[in-house]
């Protein structure tokens, strides 16, 4: 039965990319998400708190933002202050996606 | 009866400040003259009464003079401000030129030149100006241009190089007229951008000067940076400062033919300067800190989600729109107007396709 591990080799896991959006409060706690529960819960806090930073950030060079987005290749984020914490919207991104914000 | 304008004098030394009420009561338009020892004092005393001229040291303990001269600026922008200061150090005439002081003196040269010192304080005491933002940094003349233009403001620009004069006519954001020795309109104004070099100062708009010149901004400096490019001749020795200032102007045009409002270039930390067009220099670096920030941050991301490289950033509020987009060695930070969101991705990769070339 060996020749079955050999015809079907196992594979990494592909990653899967997140979906919907979460937010984080001004000490980057997760409060809400409405990702995927089988998306890590550390990663999802990775996001919140990256957002919480660039907005923090663009507040100290005195260029407060009201959004930012980051289009990777794959994925699209875009994050909005809100009371002091940050909401991100997460968006995969598929051949026939727009790259346009 | 006239009304007698009020000095301060903030110095910590308390025989500089008795040594200069005596000597600035003795002025002309004999001004009551205030003093304090500290920062904290003068900023209580200017909050209480109206003051027409502060008259500040730089060094001083607690509050030092640039913090004092950065808090005036924001709460009193109508306040004239005078350093007089023992500090000979031109990085400190700088600094406080650039929080928008009227006058930087030294002790010593106050001391050697008493009269010239009293007449310049009286012109200050004397003259009425607009309101509106001083302390502009060393600019080229384009950006001061573009910065008239842009603000759509309405002033006479003289400049001055050397032995050389020359006037400049902007009227509610539009060039009208130019002139420089024997030369008006366009091609003084052509004349006018070889200048790289020299001092400016805005006096008031003449609204009924005839008008000499009636293309926009826009289309001045593409043609004046044709020109130069024509008049190059290949065996021309063209030396370093004159190339770069015709790759100045050739970005300017560029800037300009694409709509955007400035362009910042921030190399890999250690691998360069900072370049910034359309935009003070302080607030590019501000904006190019927090861009190669932005962009760490962003790659670690992009490694623990997997999210593939990073392809651009856009940032956005009410007053502007962000293009930020990571290149191999630098970041081009491209600034748009937020009605020119449209299509602003395709026009930044455009503009900076050209950019280095």
């Amino acid at each position: 039965m060996g020749f079955l591990k050999k015809m079907f080799r196992s594979k990494a896991a592909v990653s899967q990319l997140p979906s919907g959006s979460l937010t984080v409060n001004r000490d980057g706690k997760l409060i809400t998400a409405t990702v995927s529960s089988t998306y890590p819960i550390e990663l999802q806090r990775a996001i919140g708190n990256m957002a919480l930073e660039l907005l923090r950030d663009a507040h100290t060079a005195q260029m407060p933002v009201a959004e930012i987005t980051i289009n990777f290749a794959s994925l699209r984020l875009t994050a909005r202050e809100l009371r002091g914490g940050a909401i991100v919207f997460m968006f995969p991104q598929t051949t026939s996606s727009s790259m346009s914000s | 009866m006239e009304t007698r304008h009020k000095i301060l004098v903030l110095d910590d030394d308390t025989d500089w400040l008795d040594l200069s009420r005596e000597l600035l009561s003795q002025l002309p338009s004999k001004p009551e003259v205030r003093t304090a020892s500290s920062g904290n004092r003068a900023l209580a005393m200017l909050d209480n009464e109206p003051f027409r001229l502060l008259i500040c040291d730089l060094k001083m303990p607690r509050i030092d003079g640039l913090q004092v001269l950065a808090i005036v600026r924001r709460r009193f922008p109508e306040l004239r401000t005078v350093v007089l200061s023992a500090l000979e150090d031109e990085e400190f005439r700088s600094r406080a030129y650039a929080l928008g002081v009227d006058l930087f003196w030294l002790k010593t040269e106050m001391q050697r030149n008493s009269q010239m010192f009293f007449e310049c304080l009286e012109s200050l005491l004397g003259r009425d100006k607009e309101a509106g933002f001083r302390g502009i940094q060393s600019k080229g003349l384009m950006d001061i241009i573009q910065m008239e233009c842009l603000t759509r403001s309405s002033t006479v620009l003289r400049l001055t190089r050397g032995s050389l004069v020359a006037k400049i006519w902007i009227q509610e954001g539009e060039l009208t007229d130019a002139e420089t020795d024997g030369a008006i309109g366009e091609s003084a104004f052509r004349r006018l951008l070889g200048w790289k070099s020299g001092t400016f100062e805005n006096l008031p708009a003449e609204p009924s000067r005839e008008r000499t010149i009636f293309k926009p901004i826009n289309a001045l400096l593409l043609e004046s940076a044709q020109v130069m490019d024509e008049n190059a001749s290949p065996n021309s020795a063209a030396s370093a400062e004159e190339l770069a200032h015709r790759k100045t102007v050739w970005k300017l045009s560029l800037l300009a033919r694409a709509g955007a409002e400035f362009v910042v270039t921030v190399p890999i930390e250690g691998q360069g300067a900072i370049e910034a067009l359309g935009i003070q220099f302080q607030a590019a670096e501000q904006f190019a800190v927090w861009a190669r920030k932005a962009v760490e941050s962003a790659r670690r991301l992009s490694d623990q989600i997997e999210g593939g490289p990073i392809s651009y950033f856009t940032a956005k509020n009410l007053e502007r729109y962000l293009l930020i987009l990571p290149r191999e060695n630098k970041t081009f930070l491209v600034g748009w107007s937020p009605e020119a969101t449209e299509g602003a991705y395709e026009k930044t990769k455009k503009l900076i396709a050209s950019w280095d070339s």
